[in-house]
């Protein structure tokens, strides 16, 4: 027999749990839990826009670096350039830009880089510190000519989730941000397949989702509706991360 | 316990009526019920979010091929302890760090309005004599036995509640705040101390959930004692702000 006590505290909880879920599930109720999305970007950006993320020395490097989402794309095209040693991989810069590039491998690894030593925040909670050695996004974004209508970094990847090939964006803030770079190297060495080979972006302000690996193409937008779902990113579109991932 | 006021009743109607006193005053009841939701709501959301990644580290870095202190095979946390109830790491994330703000700037304005109206100075911050081990072990033993203040003492913090009370205001309440702000890798980029003070963000993510569990069993033991003293009675003046003081002994 159910006492009055069990039926309250059980009826209570259910109630709970069962608006918590429906609440979850409601559009006007998401878009206010949304807005906090907003308040924790504007408030970053006041306290720290150009802030640098910490960096560590070599103690400090993760003896083994977790790789997230794809660690070997399954295209026979990413076979062919992984068997070619990359030696055909280009970066496109297009989109809202003046002069659009088509960047080959070599002249991006001839490029003056840095290297960064960052830790890197999945969503999940685990995080991992590795040394990234690469080219600063501007020196593109600059070499491109961004057009004044440009509001966002489209990149998009050679990694597949099912038949959608991964995509991520970001605003021009951490476009231009100087620890923004598109990596070719990791700990001393050329990028590992499962880290992002040939040419990952690190974007050390935000979390392990927002590092698009596999990078082919990068894409100036004015906005991010026309780019898959319209909510800026395959993760953002699928399962309804946020798109300012800073926290 | 704030604005104590004496009770209205005249004294020739102590046998009639019980004496009524003002106890909570609004900012503290305000305070008390917005964050009994969203404690609740930032706990079981955090649960959630522990699913995602059931494995806690000391230092700067910690993932799967580190050494964990705390450990646990798939998801530990069962859907009624959960917000959502399914697994959903975007909606946890997005229930928590909305109710996150609700806490912090419910905590910054108790703060202010209690230094100001001299809540925390009166009524909360233990005197010299109270902290005394003598003192302090009579009230461990009188709530043993489940001998709670009656009469006036019942309009009064006892030394237990008290450090109790400053411990979750002024310890544990800003531990969650800053261990959690700690693990954004944006606020690390704005106030790079915030790694630095908890020796790195795995670590800052462990004394999240020590400090979680340390309020749990606040909650608990808070709940346990108000249905002890009466829960009605407790409730109420946490509502209204009035109080039925226990009669003391001589005044029953």
């Amino acid at each position: 027999m159910i006492s009055r006590r069990n039926f309250v505290v059980g009826g209570a909880s259910g109630l709970l749990l069962g608006g918590c879920d429906k609440l979850d599930q409601s559009p006007a109720f998401k878009g206010i839990l949304r807005s906090a999305d907003s308040l924790a970007e504007g408030s970053q950006r006041l306290l720290g826009r150009n802030a640098l993320a910490p960096q560590y020395t070599d103690a400090d490097l993760s003896p083994i670096f977790r790789s997230n989402g794809t660690a070997m794309p399954d295209t026979t095209e990413y076979a062919q350039h992984l068997a070619n040693n990359f030696a055909d991989w280009r970066l496109a810069v297009d989109g809202l830009v003046t002069h659009p590039l088509s960047v080959p491998l070599a002249t991006i690894r001839s490029l003056p880089y840095r290297t960064q030593i960052t830790r890197h925040d999945c969503v999940e909670g685990w995080s991992a510190i590795g040394k990234w050695h690469g080219v600063q996004l501007s020196r593109f974004l600059d070499a491109a000519g961004l057009s004044t209508r440009a509001k966002y970094i489209v990149f998009h990847c050679a990694d597949r989730f099912g038949s959608t090939p991964y995509y991520e964006s970001i605003d021009l803030v951490d476009a231009f941000h100087p620890q923004t770079i598109l990596a070719w190297g990791m700990n001393n060495h050329l990028l590992p397949v499962q880290n992002g080979a040939p040419l990952r972006l690190r974007v050390e302000r935000q979390l392990g989702y927002k590092q698009a690996k596999y990078v082919q193409r990068i894409e100036a937008v004015e906005s991010l509706a026309g780019i898959g779902g319209g909510k800026g990113g395959y993760w953002e579109d699928s399962s309804d991360y946020a798109w300012y991932a800073g926290i | 316990m704030d604005a104590i006021a004496r009770g209205t009743d005249a004294a020739g109607e102590a046998n009639a009526s019980p004496r009524i006193a003002y106890r909570h005053r609004l900012p503290t009841r305000i305070w008390h019920w917005v964050n009994a939701i969203t404690l609740l709501v930032m706990l079981m959301s955090g649960l959630m979010i522990f699913n995602a990644h059931p494995h806690l580290y000391w230092g700067q870095y910690g993932a799967n091929f580190d050494h964990p202190w705390l450990s646990f095979k798939g998801r530990p946390i069962p859907g009624w302890a959960t917000i959502p109830s399914y697994y959903s790491l975007a909606g946890a994330r997005r229930w928590h760090l909305a109710f996150a703000w609700l806490l912090v700037i419910g905590l910054i304005a108790f703060l202010i309005t209690s230094l100001i109206n001299r809540h925390v100075q009166r009524d909360l911050a233990p005197t010299p004599s109270e902290l005394s081990p003598a003192h302090i072990w009579h009230d461990v033993k009188e709530h043993a036995r489940l001998r709670f203040p009656a009469g006036d003492a019942a309009l009064h913090f006892n030394i237990l509640q008290k450090l109790s009370y400053v411990g979750v205001i002024f310890l544990a309440l800003p531990l969650m705040i800053l261990t959690g702000l700690t693990m954004s890798p944006a606020m690390d980029a704005a106030w790079p101390w915030l790694p630095i003070i908890f020796d790195g963000r795995q670590s800052a993510r462990s004394i999240h959930f020590i400090v979680a569990a340390l309020l749990v069993l606040f909650i608990l033991v808070h709940l346990a004692m108000v249905v002890l003293a009466g829960p009605i009675n407790e409730i109420r003046s946490m509502i209204t702000g009035r109080y039925r003081v226990p009669p003391d002994r001589g005044e029953a």
